[in-house]
């Protein structure tokens, strides 16, 4: 297949999607079922985003760093406290003497600024953190994350970032395209940076710290950047779920969010950027919609499923978890990324794959024993 | 071209290398041997900057590089060829040799590169996408050096690039490093098997414990009664 004709093949594929999207938006009412499906498609690509942006230094440069909460953190507030609008402020800071600043900021330069200040925090961070290796620098970045998490709470910061309090009323969208879009934009930048010869030198401090330098690569600036451009998306990120949300507190930006992302990235596959969109999806699917009945009591006729309570789903998932770690440590895609070419092969594997699932299986038993 | 002298390295509390001077010749093929834990590796690794010095001078082309960062050295016309390959594994065959050309920009100076690269070693042309963990042993060491070559450098070391690999292939390592030679780049070559590397050395030292015991021209050293009795197992 040529190069041409893959690019026109992608183009058409991409096209086709935002096109249904479109269409599933003006025929299914809010009130159905159904309507869980864009909450999916938003939140999944929302993740996608911050999951590829956590890939590109835990995948892809081989550093790891669980700063990504905060870096969304970072974000999501800029965005909202540049975009709530000045007649709306009074009551939004209702604490704070309706707060210090008196303009808003239209909605993508306010996302731009929200990916330029966390970058600019990655930045800083970066000076001394990423000189760290491996578990310290997870810790030192983690730190950092909730550190950030407390500052923002701070009553002292209240006309700037209202204390503890929720930030609401700010701009949001009113198609689940736009976040579609704006992720797609973002991942397709990152997709080109890792293409790139930049990219080239991130994956080879990955595979080896002292080949890499051998090479001529500065270990330290590489590392930096690959930071920052991964804080950059990510702050980005918090913008746009910020926009979803409506509303954004401190709060939600724990570590745990860093973890879902993290479970995403190895679920995914490290260093794969598809496996990182796939993953997002059917993450938020199973969270959101397709999991949730484990969480109420069911009955088949007048049987009563046992167990099903709620938290049951987070039993499931936490099994799941393990056996996705324990069988399918590359995760789904491992390192490999989507091609057209890949796609054909698949299809046509499908036939075969109940037979190659019996085959490794009855292989991890063999080595089990 | 390159002038080392009274070069000390410490590891922690260990006195690596005790003031060791070498000089190399432009054009020439020079070697270092000697047994394990000698000093050679550390000797290539601090005159690329990868080891701080305590103490002594690196001059290289009748500037001292002495605390040039590694980048800089790289810049200037130096490779180093790792000890145990350390090729990029998860990488394919061709982004391990653009790794190589990281510092140029000259797009089709290195296409030249990579065609000579792939014309010395025609089997990385026929793997160019094949992922470098899927090589084997002396594959990957072509890649090694391969991958040096790529910088287009003036002298270019190599630790140890027969370890582990069959006679033959270690042959075949042998005749590439003379072919480099001779397309005009001067070679640092540390070998355990001494008597291959004296063979083509045009001046070799010998390391023991951090010092230079003995030097001079190969074949002379092949020859001498310590070495043979020390390296060649004779």
């Amino acid at each position: 297949m040529t190069k041409h004709r893959k690019w026109l093949l992608s183009c058409i594929a991409i096209a086709a999607f935002l096109a249904v999207v479109f269409l599933l938006e003006q025929t299914i009412p809010k009130s159905s079922n159904w309507s869980m499906l864009f909450t999916v498609l938003e939140k999944g690509s929302i993740y996608a985003l911050v999951a590829v942006s956590m890939n590109l230094v835990n995948g892809f440069t081989g550093l790891f760093s669980l700063g990504q909460a905060g870096f969304m953190l970072i974000g999501a507030y800029t965005y909202a406290i540049f975009t709530i609008p000045p007649e709306q402020r009074a009551s939004v800071y209702q604490y704070f003497d309706g707060g210090i600043i008196t303009f808003m900021l239209p909605a993508i330069p306010s996302i731009l600024l929200a990916g330029i200040v966390a970058a600019f925090f990655a930045f800083l961070i970066g000076l001394p953190v990423l000189r760290l290796k491996s578990d310290y620098l997870a810790i030192a970045s983690l730190g950092f994350a909730e550190i950030l998490r407390a500052i923002f709470q701070w009553d002292k910061l209240g006309p700037i970032t209202n204390g503890s309090n929720l930030l609401r009323k700010f701009t949001t969208y009113h198609t689940s395209l736009y976040p579609i879009i704006a992720a797609g934009i973002c991942i397709a930048i990152m997709l080109l940076v890792i293409n790139s010869s930049y990219g080239r030198a991130f994956k080879a401090i990955r595979e080896d710290e002292i080949a890499a330098e051998a090479m001529g690569i500065n270990l330290f600036k590489h590392k930096e950047m690959s930071f920052v451009i991964s804080s950059f998306f990510a702050g980005i990120g918090g913008a746009l779920l910020a926009m979803f949300q409506t509303t954004i507190q401190a709060s939600v930006f724990r570590a745990a969010l860093t973890y879902e992302f993290l479970l995403i990235v190895v679920i995914g596959g490290m260093g794969s950027v598809t496996g990182s969109i796939i993953a997002s999806y059917l993450f938020i699917a199973c969270r959101e919609w397709w999991l949730r009945f484990l969480d109420s009591e069911q009955y088949i006729g007048d049987f009563k499923v046992p167990l099903l309570r709620a938290g049951f789903r987070n039993v499931v998932f936490s099994v799941v978890i393990m056996i996705i770690v324990l069988f399918f440590s590359q995760g789904i895609m491992g390192t490999k990324e989507f091609s057209w070419q890949g796609l054909g092969g698949l299809i046509r594997k499908i036939p075969t794959i109940p037979a190659r699932l019996r085959r490794k299986f009855k292989k991890e038993a063999q080595v089990n024993e | 071209m390159l002038k080392i002298e009274n070069l000390n390295v410490h590891y922690g509390g260990i006195h690596a290398l005790r003031g060791v001077n070498m000089h190399i010749e432009q054009g020439k093929i020079i070697s270092l041997i000697g047994a394990n834990g000698a000093g050679k590796s550390t000797t290539l690794r601090s005159i690329m900057g990868l080891v701080p010095k305590s103490d002594g001078k690196v001059i290289y082309k009748g500037e001292d590089i002495t605390t040039t960062p590694t980048i800089k050295i790289v810049k200037g016309g130096i490779s180093l060829t790792p000890e145990g390959r350390k090729v990029f594994p998860d990488l394919t065959v061709k982004e391990n040799l653009l790794l190589g050309a990281y510092l140029r920009k000259n797009k089709a100076e290195i296409q030249k590169d990579l065609e000579w690269v792939y014309e010395l070693f025609p089997r990385l042309l026929e793997r160019e996408w094949q992922i470098a963990a899927t090589l084997s042993g002396g594959e990957q060491q072509m890649l090694a050096v391969g991958r040096s070559l790529m910088s287009r450098p003036q002298l270019l070391m190599m630790d140890e690039p027969s370890l582990g690999l069959a006679p033959i292939i270690v042959k075949g390592i042998f005749d590439i490093i003379k072919q480099i030679n001779e397309a005009g780049v001067s070679v640092l070559l540390i070998e355990q098997n001494a008597k291959a590397a004296l063979e083509i050395s045009d001046y070799a030292y010998v390391l023991e414990t951090g010092t230079v015991v003995l030097e001079g021209p190969g074949k002379e050293l092949i020859t001498n009664d310590e070495v043979k009795k020390a390296y060649l197992g004779a």
